[in-house]
């Protein structure tokens, strides 16, 4: 078959369109709230003293650091989901969560006295902290898998980690509405190593997944 | 830069998603001229043939369409697109390739005609089920019409419609798999 033959079978083929990818990207960011959601009530819901401890800084804080992280993997996403984007520029704002997170931390050394850093740093909810936000996060993982098969990744690995990153920073922000350790060394530790697993299981699928 | 290629294209590639089947066949031709520009300066040894990269590119942008976003740049997406095929289809030949990033600018589109020589398409075209294949092929090689097909078949036009973009994202799949 010559080129042009081929270029006659795909100029024929126009009737059927595919979701625009932009579009399909809301879709999928949407279905995996809702699914992150019910697994965060059906399991676990919010803590009890959750009307007192959305007037501390301290909780606040965490949701600050997980919308930054979801947003910004969010955006990096779409970028590597489109051949031929511009990943650097987007890739530069992944610097944000660690600089929040650091400065945070910083804080909290000097505000917590030197003999309880241990104490608020393992806190009490360390396996909880690692089971559930892997658990939350694997729907929506899944569902990124999906719409990056969708686009067209030309780094699929990377893409996968990302996918990855986006689904625990989702899943973080609602477990850290159950999770009673608020220290940004707790949030710092235990929440990135939570979160790098999926980042992990989203690199070694992504290449399986978007092989297009 | 290359900035009458790139109007001329994106013209091009949104009429034809508006449904302009003739300026599709356009853009199509085009592109697949810059990427054999491409492959050909890409391909220094032999083991892989520059004419099969711009068939799977052409396949892949394709399948891909909805990936490309109106009002941006076209070129760096199709470039993208077959630098992500080239660099496959070393891979799956077992070797390992360079290709830089920012090569693009050198890139001037200089339009080249293809040869002729066996593809690997073909061998993929005969290993679709014979409904698809026969309608592929009668389409594609024999240049017949949606219309025409189906009158050569005894189908209606959907069904020939449905065969062909099943037999095309077939084709798609198993150029991406070695």
């Amino acid at each position: 078959m010559q080129t042009n033959d081929l270029i006659n079978a795909l100029k024929a083929d126009t009737a059927k369109q595919a979701m625009p990818l932009g579009y399909a990207w809301w879709v999928a960011i949407a279905a995996a709230t809702i699914i992150a959601a019910a697994v965060f009530f059906v399991l676990i819901g919010p803590r009890p003293d959750f009307a007192v401890a959305a007037h501390t800084l301290r909780f606040l804080f965490k949701f600050i650091v997980t919308l930054a992280l979801a947003i910004v993997a969010f955006a990096l996403l779409r970028v590597l989901s489109r051949p031929g984007s511009d990943v650097r520029g987007v890739a530069r704002w992944l610097i944000l969560t660690p600089i929040l997170l650091g400065a945070a931390v910083a804080a909290e050394m000097f505000a917590v006295p030197s003999d309880q850093l241990v104490t608020v740093w393992w806190g009490s909810n360390v396996y909880v902290c690692l089971t559930f936000i892997p658990l939350i996060g694997l729907g929506p993982l899944a569902v990124f898998l999906a719409a990056l098969r969708h686009g067209a990744p030309t780094r699929p690995r990377l893409a996968g980690a990302v996918a990855g990153l986006l689904a625990g920073g989702i899943a973080a922000t609602f477990y850290a509405a159950h999770c009673t350790d608020d220290s940004p060394l707790f949030v710092a530790t235990w929440y990135s190593i939570a979160i790098a697993g999926l980042v992990a299981l989203g690199a070694i699928c992504g290449r399986r997944v978007a092989h297009w | 830069m290359n900035g009458d290629a790139e109007n001329e294209l994106a013209t091009l590639l949104r009429a034809a998603i508006a449904g302009d089947e003739r300026a599709y066949a356009a853009f199509l031709g085009r592109t697949a001229a810059i990427v054999r520009g491409f492959a050909r300066r890409k391909i220094v040894q032999g083991g892989v043939d520059p004419e099969d990269i711009v068939q799977e590119t052409l396949l892949a942008i394709h399948m891909k369409r909805h990936t490309w976003i109106s009002d941006a740049p076209v070129l760096p997406w199709v470039y993208a697109i077959a630098r992500f095929k080239l660099i496959d289809a070393f891979r799956k030949r077992g070797r390992r390739v360079e290709i830089e990033i920012g090569d693009i600018a050198e890139m001037v589109a200089q339009p080249e005609a293809e040869t002729v020589s066996d593809r690997e398409i073909g061998r993929v075209l005969d290993g679709l089920a014979p409904g698809q294949r026969s309608v592929v092929a009668a389409i594609s090689i024999e240049g017949r019409s949606i219309g025409e097909t189906a009158d050569k078949f005894g189908m209606t036009e959907t069904a020939v419609r449905v065969a062909l973009h099943r037999g095309l994202r077939s084709i798609a799949k198993k150029f991406g798999r070695s």
